[in-house]
């Protein structure tokens, strides 16, 4: 938190030393896009809240926690093979889930399907590479994003 | 600005007023759940996204997007890779340019390659998750999909040898 107030706040000063304009209209850009992500972030949050309520910690950590082995693992692929959360709102998601007891390597394998494989943008990807290409990849980042998930979890 | 968008949100805020002022106890651990989530990204994102917009006045994307076709091998995918990383928004955004690289004569590898890239490590979406998840989980998480997207390129690559593969306008 501290690093990223110098990091932003360093980063702006030596923007505005090169160039002004630049920097307002990358300032306002930026705050353009928060504005934009701020009504989904809420809405985020508050259902997150909703369901962190009904769904008790014992319970979360059971299914999604370390020790949850392949079952967790396997909830994680599926949400994030069939979801379609932009960055911006699933590291939010995952700081709250980690802060709620979902193991790092869980959340690795939900953030790495959730990024390579999109089930739900299929018949989109098929216009550009036809289906049965798009299918391939798919398959393939699936695996992928499963191994990675699993080296993560070594190291987490 | 879509009000429309706010409408649940406000239901829930108005849900957690009454919930405190008629001492619903369900209610207010809600409220005391949500006011802890979101008093911490209400100081974190403003930060992260003038970080970004930043990025995005200061990168020459353009400057990149002219060496891509002419270069074949490890410095085509050493380009689409930096390219790709220097990208935002969600996959399927990643797909229209796909067709443009495939246009201006890039490999089907590296095509895969950048799809692999967008998908996991640009660098709007890296600050993100070292934000929220820390510097180690993201490093290793970039390092691990490194090479495992480049042996996707490479694979996808030999399964459509000699098939008649074109990336299409839709």
């Amino acid at each position: 938190m501290v690093v990223l107030s110098m990091l932003t706040v360093a980063s702006v000063l030596v923007s505005f030393f090169f160039n002004r304009q630049k920097t307002w209209v990358g300032i306002k850009r930026g705050l353009g896009m928060f504005i934009k992500l701020l009504p989904i972030l809420l809405l985020m949050l508050a259902l997150v809240s909703l369901v962190l309520f009904f769904i008790p910690n014992e319970m979360l950590v059971r299914y999604l926690g370390e020790g949850s082995g392949i079952a967790g693992w396997s909830l994680a692929a599926f949400f994030g093979s069939v979801s379609l959360i932009p960055g911006f709102i699933a590291f939010p998601l995952s700081n709250v889930l980690v802060k709620s007891g979902v193991a790092y390597s869980t959340i690795a394998v939900f953030i790495t399907t959730l990024m390579m494989v999109g089930i739900i943008t299929l018949p989109l990807e098929a216009r550009f590479f036809g289906l049965k290409t798009s299918v391939v990849r798919n398959l393939l980042s699936m695996a992928a994003a499963l191994l990675a998930g699993l080296l993560m979890s070594f190291f987490l | 600005m879509n009000l429309r968008q706010f409408i649940f949100p406000a239901f829930f805020l108005i849900f957690i007023g009454l919930s405190w002022l008629y001492e619903f106890a369900a209610g207010i651990q809600i409220g005391v759940n949500f006011w802890m989530f979101f008093s911490e990204m209400i100081l974190f994102l403003p930060l992260m996204f003038i970080l970004i917009g930043l990025f995005d006045v200061w990168v020459p994307r353009e400057r990149i997007e002219k060496h891509i076709s002419a270069e074949a091998g490890w410095k085509g995918t050493g380009l689409v890779i930096l390219l790709a990383m220097l990208q935002a928004g969600p996959l399927y955004g990643a797909f229209p340019f796909a067709y443009l690289l495939w246009k201006k004569g890039c490999s089907i590898r590296n095509i895969f390659i950048y799809l692999g890239a967008y998908s996991t490590i640009k660098i709007p979406m890296l600050t993100f998750e070292i934000g929220f998840l820390g510097l180690k989980f993201s490093l290793l998480r970039t390092l691990i999909s490194l090479p495992l997207f480049i042996a996707i390129g490479y694979l996808m690559e030999g399964y459509l040898a000699g098939k008649k593969f074109e990336v299409k306008q839709p």
